[in-house]
This record gives structure tokens, sequence and C-alpha cells, in this order.
């Protein structure tokens, strides 16, 4: 179900953050123009139809002391990826499992999971199990430890 | 960071109450109450142990679209090309890795087209080629960490 003008404005107002207020959704109302009660249950239809992922606090993992974070790259066989893809996905350390395309000679790998831990020891020790669990389908691997976060704000929509 | 700091952290990473009064709700479930809720959030968010907080939009969903991108930066060009990636505001992460391809970033556009444009902008104003990895299927996104 598409988004309305309204929606629009809610989204505009709230992409930066909910307010830090104890009638955070009056606030909003408030700026958009309609009743709280309004943006209350167009919050919860934007939930339920997955336009909002969820409502809450974004974590930066470095602060919470996950100061390693690995992208971990895979090349395996395309006609098997699928079946590989969602055993490493099932891994409890790993928290985003994705195909994506390879763009050959300089990047071959098809399969990226992404394996966060308190130090680079912790995410070897990660890595050396996805590699062990696809055992010869592993025909080259990489990991790619983030340095520094340089942008995290997540989607932002601009008025019209 | 206290316990109470790490409890607001854990329980608040999903479900925030769409009510009237939803910190008193939130807080009253973590043990303390709505004004020093408020306070450690706005605290939290200042040290930036949380990136924000809120609703979190899904692109796809909204009609738009999301990938993932890279690009291999020569060394000294890097924070003149980051200040150039992230100044689009399509960007809405980025980030620096250990490896030939140095920087990547998620891409979130509000429609689909606009997606290959924005791409086509940021090779104009870096210079560089873009490496596009757009998701072909996705096996797990567990968002969640714990404190």
């Amino acid at each position: 179900m598409p988004i309305d003008a309204t929606d629009r404005e809610i989204i505009l107002a709230t992409q930066g953050g909910l307010p830090l207020v104890p009638r955070p959704y009056h606030a909003i109302a408030a700026r958009v123009g309609v009743g709280a009660a309004e943006v209350i249950e167009r919050l919860a239809r934007m939930q339920a139809s997955g336009v909002i992922r969820r409502i809450g606090a974004v974590p930066n993992h470095y602060a919470l002391g996950y100061r390693a974070n690995g992208m971990s790259v895979w090349d395996v066989p395309d006609g098997r990826i699928r079946e590989l893809g969602e055993r490493i996905g099932a891994l409890d350390f790993v928290s985003h499992c994705y195909h994506r395309p390879r763009h050959p000679p300089e990047w071959p790998y098809n399969l990226f999971a992404m394996v966060h831990g308190r130090d680079r020891a912790e995410v070897e020790a990660k890595v050396a199990e996805i590699a062990r669990l696809l055992g010869a389908d592993d025909r080259g691997h990489a990991v790619l430890y983030s340095t520094r976060i340089l942008k995290k704000t997540g989607l932002r929509i601009s008025a019209k | 960071m206290d316990a109470i700091d790490r409890a607001i952290v854990n329980t608040l990473q999903g479900g925030f109450p769409l009510s009237e009064r939803p910190y008193a709700e939130a807080a009253r479930e973590i043990g303390i109450d709505e004004a020093e809720l408020l306070r450690r959030l706005e605290r939290l968010l200042a040290d930036r142990v949380l990136s924000r907080f809120g609703p979190m939009y899904h692109a796809e969903r909204l009609g738009g679209a999301l990938t993932l991108a890279a690009l291999r930066v020569p060394e000294g060009e890097f924070e003149r090309v980051a200040e150039i990636v992230n100044g689009f505001p399509e960007v809405a992460h980025n980030y620096a890795r250990e490896h030939e391809f140095n920087m990547w970033f998620v891409l979130a556009t509000e429609t689909p087209e606009r997606r290959a444009e924005a791409i086509q902008a940021i090779e104009r104003a870096t210079g560089l080629r873009v490496y596009d990895f757009p998701k072909q299927e996705e096996y797990y996104v567990g968002l969640r960490f714990e404190a």
C-alpha cells in the first residue's frame, strides 16, 4: 500500500528521530497539522505494511564494545548460493547475509555476511567457522574490517 | 554506561509503544520513570551510543530503492571523497573499510530511477567508478545488538 501525502509529512517529521518529549506523537501531530490519534494510527499502519521496520533505538555498535566489524565476502558457486546463504545466515553471529553481484575481475565475491566481535580474533574465529561450513564451496574469501563510521543517518526523504 | 543504560539499549531496539505516553510506558518496563528515560536517551544520543531513536523506514517498501556501493579511493583523497559522498542525502550509511575497496556506503533513494542517477552523480562528483552491489537475495537480517 503506497503512502499518501500525510504519511509523507509524518516521515519527514520523524526521520531524524522521535521527539524526546512526554507526548512525542502529539508533537509530531502539531507539526503535521493532524490529530495525535491519526499520527499513531498511521504509524501503526506503516509498521504493519513494513514501511517502518521498527520503532526504537539504533545503537552504534562500536560504542557497545563491538569494535571489530568484519564484512566477510565469499566466492561460492552460483548454483548453490541460496542453500549456502541460508545456512550461513542461520549462524547466530551473522547479522546480515546477502547475495550480491560480482564485479570481475576486481571483485569475485557473491556472498556477503556481516560478522561482529569485540576484537578481530573473535571475528577471525567466526570467519573460520564459516569457511569450515562452506568447505570446498569456499573458492576464495576476504574480510573487510570497518575502521570508521563516516556517516550513519538512515533513510532521508526530502520535502517536495 | 551503567546497567540502566544497557537495559534501555537492549529493550528499546524495537517495539516502542504507539500510545499517548510511550516513554512513560517504556520507562515502567525498565523500572525507571519517564523523565529519567528521556534524560538518559538524550545523553545516549549526545554521546553517540545511539545513532538515533525513532522509526526506521524501509526504502524499498516506500517504493524506493536500496543498494550497497563501494569505491576504491586513492590514498590521500579519502577525506575529500568522504565529504562528497556524505553530502548526498541519499547516502544513509558510509563506512571506511580496510581493503582496496575502501569506502562502502548504502544508498537509499525514494524512487528506483533515483538510484542510478545518484550513482552517476557520485561518479561525476568524485571522478571514481562506483561499484554497485544491489541485493539479489536476502538470507538473513538481524539488526539487534546486546549492550
